[in-house]
């Protein structure tokens, strides 16, 4: 069974050419290969800093972007080779939601829109009945009031109602997978969990595959499966949130999870950590791209690129200090693989008993 | 005046008074009374209440923390502080001590030499706050110069350049930076030249309106950090206006919670945090997101009131589980509980402790 989105070893670069020639590179994703698979949907977190290439990554998978090196694969088939028909298919089982629930709507148009423009460009519905009954389900779906939504301006809803109908909008397409690019970054923490919760519904109950791109790792943790933590383009440890989360193995998730600021007094910060050195282009790091702030340094982390070593079953990191392990298959999301199988067998008993 | 090293500043009454930071040093001086505070937006379709009747009192070397929701008026409240309200928004009402001196009264000329030599702002976004065509150097200059106190003379050239070394130096960032233009440093390098300018005339209140919100964790915490080193070295105050309670927890004292322009409850991190005592301060704790047990996601439901059609009595009353029969009738009072804390909800009168 060919699974449903590829990247194969996937690079992807900006910069370096241009007219004067020889401009610095940067390297927004270094060699990272993951599946989505179908069968077995689940929450997947891309995590990092801005720069680290977590946007990039849910570009590339979305199609927006081409990559430099490697190949992507859609249903097993590369994607820069797809027919237009095929093409059209992706678009609309690939959903993307955005960050910003205030850019992404016309002010002059009432939220109707949104919704009415998918259905009409996929030819989803044969009468207007159909497509008023599909807007509201998608709307019922993800919490909302339809009366209290329809036929009103961006502007008289609130951030959290937006970005719900943002939901709303990719669910009336029945994508595979959905690709939400921070989705709550700029929504009052009271009107977070609802949006997650929508989001968390639509993977449990519509069986579509998420990948949740944040820098919020208490969200991430709330809400997915499997997590990958991203640094300057390389995937510095993956693995089931239950087994990072609690007990992150690669130096710079564990400078992550200790910055979090915990809604907790009693448990505050340790010392201030160094700060990043910006001005080494990543073309010219030979050894590990984190060695420079990294409070476990070796002399070989500057000049050895470190592999994906395996910890445990469902954990990986790509840091020296794990060399002894095992070192794991290129895909991170086989790391993952375990949790899905347990999650396939919960859908299953889930959709027996409601037989 | 500007050459004097920060670390020189000491305070002068060692009567501190009881807090849960270490190292921390507030003393019983009341640094900032805010009486009565209220601005108003006068719009076509009524007054807008975006901050009503708020009092508080900062004590110096404190960290206060104003939370609260977008729209709560939490940002409202420290423009006004600053005497930055822009029409048609004004202040209504109030006083706002510092120093002995009430900032709503002095004259416009007084106020701009008040800014940064008394209270400075690091304003929310400060990436965009800086002139994109002008060095770096010469921003801070601007501000020192501008706002430069009462019968000080100008500093010398060399004065200058030692002074923005020394700052650039504080808050952890390279010499050259002075010459550099703000396209090229980062957004966590950005932030803390604005920093660096609003510590440029030892202020004795830091107002920090989302100092970090545009940053990742790490350089978020490196910033909050470097600014709490920066207060304690200037024995100064601070104001952290946010809605990050993580944030909160980690950097402040005290903390007061805004709502619908009201400040609804006030009291020491600690204690709000084991013991919250208004029904929406309950709920804004119940709704974070924890690290250590995954839990059901609690939101507050509903949404707060329209300011500008604010209920008859409590505006937090439609989406309150604990509410009777008095709460949409009356606007609860500020009810002090002793210890610092107070509450403004109906379920603690007859509490009162003086």
């Amino acid at each position: 069974m060919s699974a449903f989105l590829e990247l194969d070893h996937v690079t992807k670069t900006f910069g370096g050419g241009g007219l004067f020639g020889g401009g610095s590179v940067t390297v927004a994703v270094d060699d990272v290969s993951l599946t989505i698979d179908e069968s077995e949907p689940s929450i997947t977190t891309v995590a990092g800093e801005s720069g680290s290439g977590k946007t990039t990554l849910a570009r590339l998978l979305l199609g927006s972007t081409v990559p430099s090196g490697g190949r992507m694969l859609y249903r097993g088939k590369d994607f820069t080779r797809l027919t237009r028909r095929e093409r059209r298919t992706f678009r609309r089982e690939v959903q993307p939601i955005f960050q910003d629930p205030f850019e992404s709507y016309n002010p002059f148009y009432k939220v109707d829109h949104v919704l009415d423009a998918p259905i009409k460009n996929f030819k989803l519905a044969s009468s207007s009945a159909e497509k008023a009954r599909m807007i509201e389900d998608a709307l019922e779906m993800v919490g909302l009031v339809p009366e209290e939504t329809l036929g009103r301006f961006p502007h008289q809803l609130s951030g959290g109602q937006r970005q719900r109908v943002m939901v709303a909008r990719a669910l009336l397409l029945k994508p595979r997978v959905i690709l939400a690019d921070e989705p709550v970054s700029m929504v009052d923490a009271s009107l977070r969990a609802t949006i997650l919760d929508s989001i968390r519904r639509l993977n449990r109950e519509l069986g579509i595959s998420v990948v949740y791109i944040t820098h919020d790792l208490t969200t991430a943790y709330q809400i997915s499966d499997n997590i990958m933590v991203m640094y300057r383009g390389t995937v510095v440890e993956a693995g089931t949130v239950d087994a990072v989360i609690p007990s992150p193995q690669h130096p710079y998730t564990q400078l992550l999870i200790e910055s979090i600021p915990q809604p907790d007094p009693k448990n505050r910060w340790g010392s201030e950590p160094p700060q990043q050195n910006w001005e080494i282009t990543d073309i010219k790091i030979t050894g590990c791209k984190f060695a420079d702030r990294c409070p476990a340094v070796m002399d070989r982390c500057h000049t050895v690129r470190p592999s994906q070593y395996l910890i445990g079953k469902q954990q990986l990191a790509t840091c020296l200090l794990h060399e002894d392990k095992g070192v794991a298959d290129p895909d991170v999301t086989r790391t993952f693989q375990t949790e899905q199988q347990a999650i396939a067998a919960a859908a299953a008993n889930f959709a027996a008993s409601n037989v | 005046m500007v050459e004097s090293t920060i670390e020189e500043t000491r305070l002068s009454t060692e009567q501190a008074i009881r807090t849960y930071r270490t190292g921390a040093r507030i003393t019983d001086v009341d640094a900032l009374v805010v009486d009565g505070l209220s601005v108003y937006y006068e719009t076509e379709s009524g007054t807008v209440k975006a901050c009503d009747d708020v009092s508080f009192t900062l004590k110096q070397g404190e960290r206060f923390a104003l939370v609260g929701e977008s729209g709560s008026g939490k940002t409202t409240l420290a423009m006004a502080l600053m005497r930055l309200t822009r029409p048609p928004g004004h202040i209504a009402r109030g006083s706002v001590i510092l120093n002995n001196r009430d900032l709503v009264k002095l004259t416009d000329d007084e106020m701009r030499r008040t800014r940064l030599s008394e209270l400075a702002l690091v304003p929310q976004g400060a990436m965009n706050s800086l002139n994109p065509v002008m060095r770096i150097e010469n921003q801070i200059i601007d501000g020192i110069l501008d706002h430069l106190p009462d019968g000080e003379d100008a500093p010398t050239k060399d004065q200058l350049d030692r002074t923005i070394r020394d700052l650039l130096n504080r808050v952890g960032l390279r010499p050259e930076v002075a010459r550099m233009f703000p396209h090229e440093l980062s957004g966590g390098m950005k932030q803390r030249v604005a920093m660096a300018i609003g510590i440029s005339l030892r202020p004795s209140l830091i107002i920090a309106d989302e100092p970090t919100s545009a940053l990742d964790v790490v350089v978020q915490r490196q910033i909050m950090q470097t600014l709490g080193r920066l207060q304690e070295g200037l024995d100064a105050s601070i104001m952290l206006v946010g809605h990050d309670m993580g944030l909160v927890a980690q950097f402040a004292d005290t903390i007061g919670v805004m709502y619908a322009g009201k400040l609804v409850e006030v009291g020491p991190v600690e204690e709000v945090f084991s013991d919250p005592k208004h029904p929406y301060t309950k709920l804004l704790i119940q709704s974070l997101p924890s690290l250590r047990e995954k839990k059901e996601f609690v939101g507050i439901p509903g949404l707060p009131p329209q300011l500008i059609h604010l209920p008859v009595g409590c505006s937090f009353e439609e989406r309150c589980p604990s509410r009777f029969d008095r709460c949409p009738v009356t606007i609860p009072e500020k009810i002090e509980l002793g210890g610092r804390r107070s509450v403004a909800c109906h379920l603690y009168e007859g509490e009162t402790v003086s």
